[in-house]
């Protein structure tokens, strides 16, 4: 069996961020996950934001890391082509108490090396957000938090690893890890065995199960579910910024926030469970969410929702980012407890492990090779009409639309399942351009998507996923073909 | 980039835009162009392959299909010009149509246009549906496409939720291909859709009606498993302890359409609170002038046949514009929707001779009512009803050259 120099467990933000970042060396490098596509599962059901790390816990790996990346991204999103934008934050106060706690977020981001958190007087902010609660006394204003698209981030960094030879091998669900001697040396998964010199474990809300397998398991980890929901871009009631509430003891607390695309998010909430499977939505969640962020923007528009999610983010206790190798367990890197603020820290994270693989003896040797450059699927919507009619001149799928509310062509599309980590379901399509993810939330494009897929995955049209595998949204043909 | 010109451009190819496109013509237009985004005309009725179109238009019974096939026949044979797989981006200042097909990029400048993009469904995101998010929920015109059209069965045990017409409808196609339909469940404690359409597609296939039941929440993944259904109290919130579960790998919705207004409001055009569409006059033109609206894309109707005849006076006063003929200084006359009425459609009417249809809605159902319209001034037209339906489009034709009042009224009375 040949051997690999690295094998990562997790195609999320962190597993795909780590391939990215030692593609850049001269090292085989694997990256496998148990799900159809990359994307994991907290990197795909967050608040898609930036953050600073103003708010972390002064002098930990998470403050370190969160706060290292935040600058990374406008040039990484460059070379990468995904949408990022800084938008900046707020976090007003309404009432004494809260006015009381800003001198401590404030010294706090200070602490974290978050020097450019400001104050802003109330008048301020309703100047800035005018649709804020006009009760609001003054509070905090984080000009670099940021918000970003991320799905085609965690596509965009895989597919460059992809590039660079990177190796990804999906539906891979890892059954046990290969030990000889002291050392882990391969990993037992339902497709096959892998041997590398280094395992990462980097298995996000299963990263108490795979360092089980490696008898390293010194911490629990239980799924902390956040719910959430989108508003139509056309909602009335909107902001330009990030808003967050005032943490109190219990709870960060649910936040008001732009994404990427036009739409507005409001969540999370920030409830213990015990089943990592759970991605229901409950009512009860949802109308705590609507409560609460009313309290920030009293006139926001919870009936313009078009979608809601929720998301489990790992809960470590004891609570923390840790990266860790071991000395009486060799070719074994642990990450675990990287939490909501992972898909910022991630960036980091891939540098970190690449720094501490090179002090434990793997040879770091940069590849002159390397390319950082990943093109993105261009969007017709955004080209200029003379780009379009070149691009339908040379292919005419490109000239017709498939999804109405966020205008994807057939050409996007196909590309899409084309491209260096095809996608192969419908959710795969939407992460990657956004059909169905509109206001009709697939309705039109739904059926039209099942045809395309199943044409050029070759497939029959009971056989195209949702998601995972048996999320056939056909079940049978309605009727037999008949020949001629 | 190709630029054409045009007298009428007329949006979709549904009934509505092939009965426009036809009148345009027929009212004198010369060049009159219809676009459509699908390969094919017809619109939603192409997937609509049961019986009871054209009763009233045709005073005949037939399919969706045979509908339509009937006013695409007319428009080609009135010289209509079609773009078929061709999408508009958007309506430009100056009335320009931006299009994209798999032949290009073009514009289109039109002397006036027909809105009638006709409507889309509302989903399980708009109604905040708890639970799981897996393969198996759809809506019931998804559903439909797919099974005509694509065929694709959509599951093996289906609970309906809405009894909107296709709802109904799509329950009895289920049943006809022997998929179990373990019911109908409706929020509202009456029906929301046409009662003809309760007699043939559920009464007759023996499928449940549930009133007053709303779904609460979806379990099961990465397939639906079963739907949790509870019964509402008159706030229509659900009561817990009614909460039942159901086994059933599909929940199909049809819980309501609203009007495919993203052109409309890109293009600045006034939109109605109530039914999501333009807000029109009698000649059924928009806030924007030269910009015509019909069919479902203006407010959702329960009958293709309204549909056909409303988009004809459309149509016709589209080509009147484009010709310069259409009278702009008649007085307006503001109507409003009074008792127990939710709607009206238009919401002005360009006092002339001649008459002006008024379509509307009732808020709840009733037996042995009064409609009555007023004037401000007197009671200019009054007729008794045994009973109304919000699920039924009342239509109302007056004449409109007597009007003296202020502002019309429609009123909803209790004899």
């Amino acid at each position: 069996m040949k051997r690999t120099s690295v094998l990562i467990i997790g195609a999320g933000a962190v597993g795909c961020a780590i391939a990215r970042e030692l593609s850049k060396y001269d090292l085989e490098v694997t990256f496998l996950d148990k799900n159809t596509d990359v994307g994991g599962d907290a990197s795909k059901s967050n608040s898609s934001i930036i953050h600073t790390g103003y708010d972390a816990s002064p002098g930990t790996l998470e403050s370190r890391l969160v706060v290292a990346a935040n600058p990374m991204y406008d040039r990484l999103c460059k070379s990468l082509d995904v949408p990022f934008q800084r938008i900046g934050a707020i976090l007003p106060a309404f009432n004494e108490e809260q006015f009381e706690q800003l001198p401590f977020i404030k010294e706090k981001a200070f602490q974290n090396g978050v020097y450019d958190v400001e104050y802003r007087s109330g008048e301020d902010l309703l100047n800035m957000e005018p649709m804020l609660n006009p009760r609001v006394m003054g509070g905090l204003f984080i000009p670099r938090e940021s918000i970003i698209d991320p799905f085609v981030y965690v596509v965009a960094l895989a597919e460059n690893a992809v590039q660079n030879g990177a190796k990804l091998i999906l539906e891979a669900k890892v059954l046990d890890l290969i030990r000889e001697g002291d050392a882990i040396v391969g990993v037992k998964t339902t497709k096959g065995e892998f041997l590398a010199n280094w395992i990462i474990n980097a298995s996000g809300l299963y990263c108490e199960e795979i360092a089980r397998m490696a008898g390293k398991a010194d911490y629990k980890v239980n799924p902390r579910r956040g719910q959430f929901y989108i508003l139509d871009r056309d909602t009335p009631c909107k902001v330009k910024r990030i808003v967050l509430p005032i943490p109190t003891k219990r709870t960060k607390g649910k936040l008001i926030s732009p994404m990427i695309h036009g739409n507005l998010l409001l969540g999370p909430t920030a409830e213990d469970l015990s089943d990592k499977t759970n991605h229901d939505t409950s009512t009860e969640g949802l109308a705590s969410v609507a409560a609460d962020v009313r309290r920030l923007v009293p006139d926001i528009r919870i009936g313009d929702t078009i979608t809601q999610f929720s998301g489990l983010r790992p809960n470590r206790v004891p609570a923390g980012f840790n990266i860790d190798v071991y000395d009486d367990l060799a070719g074994y890197l642990n990450i675990s407890g990287v939490r909501s603020t992972g898909l910022t820290a991630s960036i980091a994270i891939g540098k970190y492990v690449a720094h501490t693989l090179g002090q434990v003896g793997l040879e770091m040797r940069l590849r002159d090779d390397f390319n950082p450059v990943r093109k993105g699927i261009q969007r017709m919507v955004d080209l200029s009409p003379g780009q379009r009619a070149r691009k339908i001149t040379e292919d005419p799928s490109y000239g017709r639309i498939i999804c109405r509310c966020e205008s994807v062509t057939e050409g996007e599309i196909i590309e899409a399942i084309r491209s260096p980590i095809p996608a192969r379901s419908i959710d795969a399509i939407k992460r990657r351009l956004r059909a169905g993810m509109g206001r009709c939330q697939g309705g039109f494009c739904g059926p039209k998507v099942i045809q395309i897929l199943a044409r050029e995955l070759g497939l029959t049209d009971d056989a195209v996923i949702k998601s995972d595998p048996g999320s056939n949204p056909v079940v049978r043909a309605t009727r037999k073909e008949v020949s001629q | 980039m190709i630029e054409y010109t045009c007298d009428v451009a007329v949006i979709g190819a549904g009934p509505a835009g092939l009965a426009a496109a036809s009148s345009a013509r027929e009212a004198g237009a010369e060049k009159v162009w219809l676009i459509e985004r699908d390969c094919e005309p017809g619109g939603i009725l192409q997937q609509c392959i049961h019986p009871g179109f054209g009763l009233a238009y045709f005073d005949e019974e037939l399919t969706g299909p045979e509908y339509a096939a009937r006013f695409y026949d007319k428009a080609v044979d009135l010289g209509v010009q079609f773009s078929f797989d061709t999408t508009v981006l958007a309506i430009e200042k100056g009335n320009i149509l931006r299009c994209l097909s798999p032949r290009g990029e073009s514009l289109i400048n039109a002397k006036s246009i027909v809105l009638a993009m006709g409507c889309r469904e509302r989903t399980r995101g708009n109604l905040i549906i708890a639970g799981s998010r897996p393969a198996g929920v759809i809506t019931a015109g998804a559903a439909q496409r797919m099974i005509n059209i694509q065929n694709q069965m959509i599951g093996n045990k289906v609970l309906i939720l809405g009894s909107g017409d296709i709802g109904m409808i799509m329950a009895r196609r289920l049943r006809l291909e022997g998929v179990e339909v373990v019911g109908v469940v409706e929020i509202l404690p009456y029906l929301s859709g046409l009662t003809r359409n309760k007699l043939q597609c559920l009464d007759d296939f023996d499928i449940p009606l549930l009133l007053s039941h709303t779904v609460t929440r979806v379990e099961g993944y990465p397939r639906v498993e079963a739907v949790y259904v509870a019964a509402v109290d008159e706030k229509n919130d659900p009561v817990l302890a009614s909460e039942e579960r159901i086994e059933c790998d599909t929940l199909l919705l049809s819980v309501g359409l609203i009007p495919e207004n993203e052109l409309s409001r890109n293009a600045g055009i006034e939109l109605d609170a109530v039914t999501g569409g333009p807000v029109v006059d009698s000649d059924l033109q928009t806030s924007v002038p030269g910009i015509f609206c019909c069919g479902n894309v203006l407010h959702v109707n329960d009958l293709v046949d309204h549909v056909s005849v409303e988009s004809e006076l459309a149509g016709e006063n589209a080509a009147l514009y484009a010709l310069g003929k259409l009278p702009s200084d008649s007085k307006l006359i503001p109507v409003q929707a009074g008792h127990m009425v939710r709607y009206v459609c238009p919401s002005v009417i360009r006092q002339r001779s001649g008459k002006s249809t008024l379509y509307f809605r009732v808020t709840k159902p009733a037996k042995h009512v009064d409609l009555q319209i007023s004037d401000g001034t007197k009671i200019v037209w009054m007729k008794s009803h045994l009973r109304v339906n919000p699920g039924e489009m009342e239509a109302v034709c007056i004449p409109t050259a007597d009007l003296v009042g202020p502002e019309i009224t429609i009123n909803v009375l209790p004899q």
